[in-house]
């Protein structure tokens, strides 16, 4: 378009329409790419990517327990040094550091609906 | 011949810093090849977003892609309102798959096998929704812990609970990373390293490390797989992290 209005100033009345046409079909062109991809935007629903592959979920349940595990441990661990109650910090703590593994795993499964997916 | 799969991550002083105290700041090699990484991201952005035509060229495409990627990903979920946080997911997403991908070329180093590295990375995440999620929300940030519908007398063992789950949150963010990029390049090697030791056996060697061999190959495809899935579930996972300090449990 630049090479077009570099050119004799005689028909400098070509260009805009051309202009004018062009920019109407970009904009119709844009509008049509709006609504295509509209409904994945809106959608809520199961995440669009969520399935791209497997392995992503897998690697990712695998260290979500034993993340929690072992904060539960390394809490427990350290309460008992600093109030001297071993070794009930590390039984009660490890307990529930299991328990918010488990939690884990299942908000990544998907078994839980993550609380803040739901609304 | 000696083979030793730990030696590539072996972290070597290119030039001394600054000195504090005691203790020597100098310019590694994980460094370097992390300001490599930055080049690289900013040569593929800057030339792909340079020409703006209207019709991408393959580095264009490449580009866009890649903005758009990220930009489903934290759509769909942190909502919209993620958006804001897209230069952060994006720096993280394509800094990590970077690393990654240059670790996988011959004779580099690779930055993400180091927990110091991953730690840092997911600790930023853990800081930026905890402080994002305070200032946003204040006091009302603490909701995440106490979800609804839950008996009086077993709120306390929940929330205890869903403390823990949080605080762990770093640390499997870091260590999944750290992990696999780990495991797969201590597998390559030590699979690469059969190769050379089967092939000075002689003819019967040679013939028995063909196995090796292919077996190295699809490892490398699917070491880039797991370079670019670790990148990608490292992005998700600051995204749903991200999501709990925008919206926390109403």
């Amino acid at each position: 378009m630049a090479d077009d209005r570099r050119g004799t100033t005689g028909e400098r009345k070509e260009p805009p329409d051309d202009e004018a046409a062009l920019s109407a079909r970009l904009q119709r062109l844009g509008d049509r790419l709006a609504t295509a991809n509209r409904p994945s935007e809106n959608d809520t629903g199961p995440r669009q990517h969520a399935d791209a592959s497997a392995m992503a979920r897998g690697f990712r349940l695998s260290t979500e327990l034993v993340a929690g595990v072992v904060v539960g441990a390394l809490i427990g661990w350290l309460l008992d040094r600093w109030l001297g109650i071993s070794p009930w910090g590390l039984i009660v703590f490890l307990l529930l550091g299991f328990a918010a593994g488990v939690l884990n795993v299942m908000r990544a499964a998907g078994v839980v609906r993550d609380r803040n997916l739901t609304d | 011949m000696a083979v030793d799969p730990i030696h590539q991550f072996q972290i070597i002083d290119l030039f001394p810093v600054v000195k504090i105290g005691h203790t020597e700041i100098a310019f590694t090699n994980s460094a370097a090849y992390m300001a490599v990484a930055v080049l690289v991201i900013m040569l593929f952005l800057i030339g792909g977003t340079a020409r703006r035509s209207l019709v991408p060229g393959r580095l264009q495409s490449a580009a866009e892609l890649s903005y758009e990627f990220v930009a489903n990903t934290i759509r769909s979920t942190a909502g919209t309102e993620g958006m804001r946080f897209f230069p952060f997911v994006f720096t993280l997403f394509m800094f990590i798959l970077v690393v990654n991908l240059i670790g996988l070329i011959p004779y580099t180093f690779t930055v993400t096998t180091h927990i110091v590295i991953t730690a840092t990375l997911a600790l930023s995440v853990f800081v930026t929704v905890l402080v994002y999620g305070f200032w946003k929300n204040g006091l009302h940030f603490f909701n995440l812990f106490v979800p609804k519908g839950i008996p009086v007398y077993i709120l306390p063992l929940i929330v205890f609970i869903e403390v823990l789950s949080f605080i762990s949150r770093p640390i499997s963010h870091s260590v999944r990373l750290f992990a696999n990029m780990l495991a797969g390049h201590i597998t390559l090697k030590v699979f690469a390293s059969f190769i050379t030791l089967l092939g000075g056996l002689g003819i019967f060697g040679i013939a028995g490390a063909t196995l090796p061999l292919a077996l190295v190959v699809a490892l490398t495809a699917l070491e880039l797989l797991v370079a670019f899935l670790q990148a990608y579930v490292f992005a998700i996972l600051t995204c749903i992290y991200l999501n709990d300090a925008i919206h926390p449990g109403h």
